[in-house]
Formats: C-alpha cells, structure tokens, sequence
C-alpha cells in the first residue's frame, strides 16, 4: 500500500512558480551518539585524523566555491571551519580525552564541540548563536566523515530541496546543480532560502514547520509557490493538474519573454520606468533577461550582512563600480546602508523597540566615519555618471542637511586627493516614515528625487507589525490612509517637478499597479521575478481609466472596498484579455 | 609574564574574522597567551575558543602572556586590538 496521497501542507509563499519534482530531504541532524567504549585506542585516535582531513578537504571546496560566488570577505565564515579543525588546543583536547576515557571519538568530538556551542548560546547576543550554528556545522561534518558516511550535502539534479533551514554553505553548493524548488521548516520572507530563491527565479515555500518529517527521500512533491502550497504523493489526477499549470505557466513565461523588448506602456501612450529592486550579485542576469533597464534600489547592507563587519571603502567602491558598468547607461540608485530594526547589526545594541529606534539615517548620522566610507565609495564609482544615492528612513529635514554637508565634506576630500567622480550626482531620499510622508514638500524641495517605501511606511501609518502573528491581518496595503498618503507624496513630489518612485512590495502586486498608475507614479521599481508580469498589466490598461480608477479609491472609506474596487478592475481589465499567469497570481 | 589590559574599540566587536587573525599572530608565537573576559580563560591558540569570546565594541579584555618571545607576541597583538582589528 502507498502512503496517504495528496497530503496536502500550507507554508509561507515565498518565491513564486509551480514544480513538481522527487523530494530530497536535506537533513542535516544525526542519529544519536552514544558513549560506546573502545579497546583499539590507536585506531581510533587514526580514524579521528582522517575525518579531520577529509572534512578539510571538503571544507577547502566549498571555500572555494565561496569565494566565487560570494567574494572573499563573506567566504571568510568558512576559513574559520577551517581553522576549527586545525585548532591545536581542541585536537589535542580530544585524542586526551579519547586516551583517557577510552570511548568512540565521534562521542568525545561532540561532547567536546558541544561545549563551545553551550558557552556561545548562552550569550544574549543573537550572532553568537548564529556562530553556534557555525560550529555545529563543522561538528557534524567530522562525525559524518568518522563514520565513513557519504558527502551527504552532495544533491542531485532536478530535485526539490526539502531541508529544516538552508545555511549559505549549502546555498553554495545548490546553486551549482539545477534545484527546483526549496521548501523549508523554518523561514520567513526574509530568510536566506527565500531570497536566494527569488533572486534564482525558483519557487520555494517557507515555514512549512515539519515538512522534513512529513516527507522522504524520493518522494513526489508539488509545489505551488504562488499560494504556499505542498502537495506531497499526489494522485493521477493532481498531479496532471498541476502538471498543465506548468506547462500554462512556461507558455505564458514565452509569452512573457515576448514582452521584455517591448515598453511597459499603457494603451493610451503613458510610459512607465520599471526598474528593479537588487538582493543578490546573481540577480544582475536576471535583470537583461527580464527586460528591465534600470535599478531603482539596491540594497547595500547585504554588503556586510554576511561578512560581520563594516565592508571597507575600497571593497564597496568596487562593488557599486562594477553595477554601475553593468547597467550602464541605465540608472543605479544606491541605497545607503540600512541597518536597524531586523536586519540588526553584531554590535552591543539593544533596543526595547528596534522599528522605532536606531536605524537608516540615524544610525549613519551617528556613525559619520561609516557613512563617510560609503558616500565616498559612492561618489567614486559615480564616474559614468548613472548613479543616484538615497537616504533610508528620514524623518526630518536637519536629516538631510547633515547629509548634504558630509557629502560637500566628501566631495572636497576626493577633489583634493585628485579622484574622480560625478559632481552632479543626484541624492533622494526613501520616503517610509509617516513624517517625512507628511511632509513630502519639503523634502522633495531640498532632494532630486523621492522614493516611496511602502513596506516600512504601511507598518508605521497603521502601527502594526506585520513580522506579528497577531496583528498581522491588520497591515492593510490598501488601507484608505495608505491610499490617500500615497496621493499625498506623489502630487507634493510632482509640484517640485521631482521624480517620484516606489520600490515597496506594492509595486510587484499587479492589482496593485492600476491604482499606483492612477495616483501619478511615473517610476516603479520591484523584485526583478515580478517585472514581465507588472509590463503585462501595464500594457492591458489606460492611464484614463487608471487614474479614475485611483480618483474613486480616494474617495472609498474602508480597505475592503478599496480591495474590491482594484479587483474588480483588475478582472475586468487585464485577466479577461490574458488567460493564464495572471490568474495564477490571484 | 606580561599582562595587557586593551578595549574593542571597532564597530563590529571581535567577530570571526578577527578572530582568526589573533590565532594567527598568536600561533607564531611560542609563548602562551591567554584572553581573560568575565571570568572566562580562553587559549588564544585556539580559534573554537576564542569564538565564544562575545566581546562587543566598548568590551574590556586582559591578556597574558607568557614564554620566551613574550615581549614580541604582546606588542604585536596589543597592537592589533588597538587598530580595531584595522576596522576603523
């Protein structure tokens, strides 16, 4: 007897797209260790040298391919594994204690390595966990190796990746086979197995909680990416299903591929900049095939969020040189550093509040050296002139004097040290904060350009978390206030004749888009996946009908009809002239 | 035996990559050195060890040193703490 078909599991969507696949369960504990005694000591102390060099050897090739894919300072993490299994003092620890206690070295490693990790976990501060992690990591690979087992995180082709949670050292080894899907027990959003996922183009489900439990090796596995959903040994009947959406979804991905030399303009002639929102270095690619020209955010903490540490001047200038030459003569906007609430740094902070404390531009104001490294870093890699740098999380203009005097301070700096850069080089700042949206004017006057981050200012208009189970139902993108402040920011902004953009979630949303056209948006910028079918949705509609569309919703008094409205619309303007991937997102 | 008292003085604290590079120096030396921090005694040769150091920007360390090449080995990893780790 088969087991239960059509188990059906919820989780997080997380990366959009459909597959079906076998399940390769990934998993990275052990069975348990006992204290088996021994008798040959010395062949046991041998068999711990061994695994000692054949995990260095392993480690040397992931190394490696670190280095590749993520550059030397952030491989750094694996240099230290490395040391760990060169560190005299351990080693030595443990052969003693083999000598002495006479029990299985896998026994000894563990407990010995363990007790680091309880030291390390008995701190408060949350990386030292993460360094935890590190070391069970590094743990596990000398007990697999002294028990002869096989090189475990070595996956086939085309499976779908089921593991607990995906550290980098296996996104670096599953970038390099072609996975099909990641699903996760843990995870959000923002976790490393959904943004690699994202920036890879392949669908992945989050949080599933148990799906390493529920499913084994060899499994059938669906996945529906778009709504969060896991179909694990489905029938015949599913699986042709899901198995014509696929072959819907690669049809109307041709179709898509179609539209990406043609403008994102509406029917009546209103053209639309779409520009992308930037995670990773691979996304760069992604960018030319999906037909977008300019990047309109990227993100600069990933610089350091995996390197530890401040990434120095001359590391940053040639990261932000090298972008600007790949998308020259399209734009680059630079954001600077936005570090703070969840993305917190290693060093001794901590906030009862972190969304409403140290963050964006008060943390660089208060860290002038740090954010006088990247505005010169900036200003360097601006030579070919398309790069444009914004301010994180303003909430008054004093703001953005001190940051126009830091950058005057910069620029005479470069001047004297005879270094080149784009005198003229445009700043704006990201407008998230219900101040600073408030007082649109003021700070469009005193900038070049605004952008809108509607994440951020959707949490702090209506005050609430949307990390927050609880309350999460009530982060309303299309709360009326949320509506009439994008109004707001767009009409001040334009009144100055200054840009205006949003690079907020809300612009992947197509029902979205009709209403963002109608408010007077001129410029979107969006996760690089979401482009082809954001042009879809612009080339179905008129900017006539949009922005009634967006006149009317101006005057709605409750989210709920507001949601309505842009459905209805959306139904009746853009999924009725095109079938299949729009529907998929609904 | 030499005693040295230095403070984090760089952003980001002693992180791995610093980390690694104090058992670096330090495993140059002959003389034995060890990091003391909130009553913990950590070998300084041992990069495991060291990791479990939570020592933030502001954190106050002692550091001790002992052998023949005790004098070289102080100055080059007091001078190491007192760059910032060459973070600042």
């Amino acid at each position: 007897m088969k087991k239960d078909q059509n188990k059906m599991l919820h989780g997080i969507a997380s990366a959009p797209g459909v597959a079906i696949a076998k399940a390769h369960v990934y998993l990275k504990d052990r069975e348990e260790i006992h204290d088996t005694s021994i008798t040959d000591i010395d062949e046991a102390v041998r068999s711990l040298e061994d695994a000692l060099s054949k995990s260095k050897k392993e480690l040397l090739k992931i190394f490696g391919l670190a280095i590749d894919k993520l550059g030397e300072k952030r491989a750094a993490i694996f240099e230290a594994q490395l040391m760990i299994l060169d560190d005299p003092i351990l080693i030595a620890n443990i052969i003693k204690r083999i000598r002495e206690e006479k029990k299985i070295p896998e026994y000894i490693v563990d407990d010995e390595i363990s007790k680091y990790q309880q030291l390390m976990n008995l701190s408060h501060e949350t990386y030292m966990k993460e360094r935890s992690h590190d070391i069970e990591d590094i743990k596990n690979r000398i007990i697999r190796n002294l028990r002869k087992k096989k090189w475990k995180s070595r996956i086939e082709n085309d499976v779908i990746v089921v593991a607990h949670s995906i550290s980098p050292s296996d996104t670096v080894l599953f970038s390099r086979v072609n996975v099909k899907a990641y699903l996760t027990d843990l995870g959000g959003l923002t976790s490393h197995a959904s943004i690699v996922a994202r920036s890879l183009n392949i669908p992945a489900v989050v949080g599933l909680h148990d799906a390493t439990n529920l499913i084994e090796n060899g499994d059938t596995v669906i996945i529906d990416g778009f709504h969060g959903e896991v179909i694990i040994n489905p029938d015949e009947e599913t699986l042709n299903k899901y198995q014509e959406k696929i072959d819907r979804l690669s049809r109307s991905d041709k179709e898509l591929i179609e539209l990406r030399d043609k403008p994102a303009i509406t029917i009546d002639g209103k053209e639309i900049k779409l520009m992308a929102n930037l995670d990773l270095n691979e996304e760069v690619e992604l960018i030319f095939q999906n037909g977008v020209k300019g990047v309109g955010l990227v993100r600069t903490e990933q610089l350091f969020d995996e390197a530890e540490s401040f990434p120095e001047e001359e590391e940053q200038y040639l990261y932000y040189k090298q972008l600007s030459e790949k998308i020259y003569p399209d734009t680059v906007i630079i954001r600077a550093f936005d570090i703070g609430g969840d993305k917190v740094l290693p060093v001794d902070l901590k906030e009862p509040n972190p969304f409403l404390g140290w963050r964006g531009v008060r943390l660089l104001l208060d860290n002038p050296n740090l954010f006088r490294t990247q505005i010169r870093a900036v200003l360097r890699a601006s030579v070919n002139k398309n790069i444009k740098f914004m301010i994180p999380m303003v909430t008054e203009l004093s703001e953005v004097r001190k940051f126009k005097q830091l950058l005057e301070e910069c620029k005479l700096e470069l001047k004297k040290e005879g270094l080149p850069f784009d005198k003229s080089m445009k700043i704006g700042v990201m407008i998230e904060i219900p101040s600073a949206a408030v007082m649109a004017k003021e700070f469009a006057e005193h900038v070049e350009f605004l952008s809108i981050g509607t994440n951020d200012l959707i949490q702090y208009l209506l005050a609430v978390d949307r990390g927050n189970e609880i309350v999460a139902p009530l982060y309303q993108e299309f709360h009326p206030a949320v509506v009439r402040t994008l109004s707001h920011i767009i009409k001040e902004g334009k009144k100055a004749k200054k840009l205006v953009s949003l690079c907020g979630e809300m612009s992947s949303d197509p029902v979205a888009i009709p209403l963002l056209i109608g408010l007077g948006l001129d410029s979107l910028s969006m996760s690089v996946s979401a482009v082809p079918i954001i042009k879809k949705v612009i080339r179905n509609v008129s900017y006539k009908d949009c922005k009634a569309l967006a006149e009317k919703c101006l005057t709605l008094e409750t989210e709920l009809e507001i949601n309505n409205k842009l459905h209805i619309f959306f139904t009746n303007n853009i999924l009725s002239t095109s079938e299949d991937f729009l529907g998929e997102i609904q | 035996m030499i005693e040295r008292n230095v403070t984090i003085i760089n952003n980001a604290g002693l992180h791995t990559r610093p980390a690694a590079t104090i058992v670096k120096i330090a495993s140059k030396y002959k003389s034995e050195f060890f990091l003391f921090k909130d009553g913990m005694n950590i070998n300084g040769k041992s990069i495991i060890g060291v990791m479990t150091l939570a020592a933030e920007k502001g954190s106050h360390l002692t550091l001790t040193f002992d052998g023949i090449d005790e004098e070289q080995a102080a100055a080059e990893i007091t001078d190491y703490f007192n760059r910032g780790f060459d973070e600042m």
